[in-house]
């Protein structure tokens, strides 16, 4: 079954896909620099010890982002084939 | 601007520009490139640091290197990076165009790494593409095609290991060529935004005065720099260029396109496909050593346990290993000035050498092995990887106060001293909170503070009658004081006078690499170099001005060393403050205390060894006996007999010297770091008034309570 749920909601080590993504904000636009494109698999990482902010891996490398961020962006964790 | 100052600037001497994400290892060719040959210096008109070298082709030509800094994109963020954007551009004035362009990139991340390369290719000016790190590369399994990679491209491709010199010379050899070719990479810009790249294209060249190939690069730019950061030196759009952009934007937003995004899919689609057809990847054999010492760095146990022993062994550090070097400055100072002393013959001018100049700075320079220490560390914590967890495991507890991660290391560098915590600063990248870090700084407990805490401590409660705890007790209050003040400031200017959007966090978690020696150690040595020229003019003058105060006017012969500070300016200072800090329970003899100690904190306890005229006390010596300064102190009263130093005073001005800004050196860089007064004044009035308000309801408080 094809979830969507926030990439804030992913559970530690689970990877997904970017579905959705906001279209303004400084913020997405670098995240979309950086790689995180609709269609690129992610890895929750983990959280920091306070829970905030999350590391995902994104194309063979490690990036933080605040959960305030991951909130907006829509990920799908059991993508169909 | 720039091509018509160029030929002047840099006759026939071609100009390279190494551009390329952080961590990929710029710095590190840099300096293998150039070695000692580089100039550090400043971007005129913002706080970015401009480094430039020479290295010299395989005919013995010179070759002028820029390196810029580190950025994932030519959408800039923050001043550092609209630097980086400029000088490509040629926007800048006062730094020639690049002839051409080496890009570096880190070879186990090639995929992210070329986003940047994608963009600096539209720039239709030669480039030369540096792998580097192709050891980790081929260690993780990843197998990259060169020569594949150099025949799509068109352009050069040198892999290359920088850390150990590796790919150097082939690097070398392709600067040396005299034709480079262009790139004859294409890619599609998404068929709804060409039309307006084209229109932005004839506009920038036809009124903007750009070359066609750049015209196009930069109408790309356009497009994907919804808030672009304008800094000083960088040559505003024209008119009409402005007026298509808006035009365009309105048009768009009424369509509800997401241009930027679109641009910015269509690049990584382009640089996908090529990624396929020249890089395979490595297969994944389980967690890497990253992963695992991550595992253990960002526990949610552990994790604050390494954090707190890093930043452990950081002060052990600071102030057991500078104290040897600080005691020998220290002598090595004295001696200079007892040689001047004895070449010279005695008078004013003699004085103005030993007792203006050399002593103010010799107290400066009395500073700079902690300053190094600092500093190394930092590089180190840098170079390693570690100083992006420290503010990944710290970003939560900054956000409170609206900061975010990389506050943290700045801030806990001042508790040695403000000035390399200030110049730390310069890895945030939102400029509002950059400033907010360097505003609050100063209050965190510097080690300049602790001479004066201790005599104060020394003067309120006598060693023998209390137990060691309480004196303990007062001086972890003065370092929580100052942190608290320095969070509840930040989260006051954060609201008020600061007030921008949330700080992202947006930050890459690097592998963990071993660091490299000769970089850390080039770092160490430039940023100590940087604070010598910074604060070094500004602290002879401020110096050899208190010198001015303390001896003129001239006391009648025969005056004691107290009579003549009391008929000097500073004397009388002291005597016209008074009722200022009267009511902070201190008299002019403290206020003397006060105007001299501006110089450096510590310089308190000297001059108020001066003040109450305790003979033979030895100020440059680190371990000097504070016994006979604290009897003196202890005798000292008011006219009308009162004792002078109460418990409650010697609490009162240990408040005032938690906050008050009493340190030219830190103004003199806090000036150069904003590149304004406005600040280091509002900074001056902010921490002194506060410190004035709290010591006002401490000493009235308490003598209203009695005590």
């Amino acid at each position: 079954m094809p979830a969507e749920i926030k990439l804030s909601d992913l559970p530690v080590g689970a990877s997904a896909v970017v579905r959705g993504y906001p279209k303004v904000g400084s913020a997405f636009l670098r995240l979309r620099e950086m790689g995180l494109l609709p269609g690129t698999t992610v890895t929750l990482v983990r959280a920091a010890p306070m829970g905030d902010p999350l590391e995902i891996k994104v194309r063979g490398y490690h990036l933080t982002l605040r959960k305030s961020e991951a909130d907006h962006v829509v990920v799908e964790a059991n993508p169909s084939p | 601007m720039s091509a018509d100052a160029k030929p002047t600037l840099y006759p026939r001497t071609p100009v390279y520009a190494i551009i390329g994400n952080p961590n990929c290892g710029k710095s590190t060719l840099f300096n293998a490139l150039t070695g000692l040959k580089q100039k550090v210096g400043n971007y005129p008109g913002v706080t970015v640091e401009k480094k430039q070298g020479t290295t010299y082709s395989q005919h013995g030509q010179p070759l002028a290197v820029i390196d810029l800094p580190g950025t994932y994109s030519l959408a800039a963020r923050s001043p550092d990076e609209a630097v980086t954007r400029d000088v490509l551009l040629g926007r800048r004035a006062d730094t020639p165009t690049p002839d051409r362009i080496i890009c570096l990139v880190d070879a186990t991340n090639l995929e992210r790494n070329l986003y940047l390369v994608h963009q600096v290719l539209d720039l239709g000016r030669p480039v030369i593409l540096v792998l580097n790190m192709m050891d980790l590369a081929a260690a993780a399994g990843v197998n990259i095609r060169v020569a594949r990679l150099e025949k799509e491209l068109g352009i050069p491709v040198i892999p290359c290991e920088a850390v150990n010199g590796k790919g150097i010379l082939q690097l070398k050899l392709a600067m040396s060529r005299p034709d480079l070719p262009l790139s004859r990479h294409a890619w599609d810009v998404p068929p709804a935004i060409a039309a307006a790249v084209a229109e932005l294209q004839a506009s920038l060249a036809a009124n903007d005065g750009k070359p066609p190939l750049s015209a196009r690069a930069e109408a790309l730019l356009l497009l994907t720099d919804q808030d672009s950061v304008r800094v000083a030196g960088s040559t505003p759009l024209s008119a009409r260029t402005a007026e298509i952009l808006q035009a365009w934007q309105k048009r768009w937003e009424a369509e509800g396109m997401d241009w930027a995004g679109a641009l910015v899919n269509s690049r990584y689609e382009a640089i996908g496909r090529l990624a396929a057809e020249v890089v395979q990847p490595g297969v994944m054999a389980g967690p890497t050593v990253s992963d695992r010492i991550d595992a253990v760095v960002t526990h949610p146990i552990w994790g604050w346990l390494v954090l707190v022993a890093v930043m452990t062994l950081l002060f052990v550090s600071i102030f057991t290993l500078a104290e040897y070097p600080m005691d020998w400055i220290g002598v090595q100072v004295a001696a200079l000035a007892g040689w001047v002393r004895g070449v010279m013959p005695p008078g004013d001018l003699r004085d103005l050498i030993t007792d203006g100049a050399i002593e103010g700075v010799g107290t400066i320079i009395t500073f700079l092995p902690q300053i190094l220490i600092l500093f190394f560390f930092i590089g180190l914590l840098e170079n390693t990887g570690y100083m992006a967890r420290a503010a990944f495991i710290m970003d939560r507890l900054m956000s409170r106060v609206g900061l975010n991660g990389k506050s943290f290391i700045p801030l806990l560098s001042s508790y040695a001293c403000a000035i390399p915590g200030i110049m730390a600063t310069r890895t945030i990248e939102d400029p509002k909170d950059r400033l907010t870090t360097i505003l609050v700084a100063p209050l965190m407990s510097c080690s300049a503070r602790l001479p004066v805490y201790l005599l104060m401590i020394a003067a309120l409660v006598p060693g023998d009658r209390v137990p060691l705890a309480t004196k303990v007790g007062l001086m972890l209050l003065m370092y929580a004081l100052g942190t608290g003040g320095a969070f509840g400031f930040a989260w006051l200017f954060k609201r008020t006078l600061l007030k921008g959007a949330p700080p992202l966090m947006i930050m890459e978690l690097p592998p963990y690499r071993l660091p490299g020696l000769k970089d850390v150690a080039m770092h160490m040595v430039e940023r100590a170099g940087l604070f010598l020229k910074r604060a070094g003019t500004i602290i002879l003058g401020i110096s050899i001005v208190l010198w001015f105060l303390s001896t003129f006017p001239r006391a009648p012969a025969g005056a004691t060393s107290i009579q003549q500070v009391e008929y000097s300016i500073a004397g009388r200072a002291g005597h016209a403050i008074e009722p200022l800090i009267k009511p902070i329970g201190f008299d002019w003899r403290i206020g003397i205390g006060l105007i001299s100690s501006f110089a450096a904190r510590e310089v308190f306890v000297s001059s108020t060894a001066v003040v109450f005229s305790v003979e033979n006390f030895d100020a440059n010596h680190e371990h000097a006996d504070i016994a006979p300064l604290r009897v003196a102190l202890r005798n000292a009263r008011w006219p009308d007999g009162r004792p002078l130093f109460t418990p409650l005073v010697c609490l009162s001005l240990m408040i005032y010297y938690v906050f008050a800004m009493q340190c030219m050196s830190t103004i003199a860089v806090v000036r150069r770091e904003t590149n304004t007064w406005r600040w280091p004044i509002f900074q001056t009035a902010y921490m002194t008034g506060a410190a004035w308000i709290l010591s006002f309801i401490v000493y009235q408080g308490g003598t209203a309570l009695g005590f």
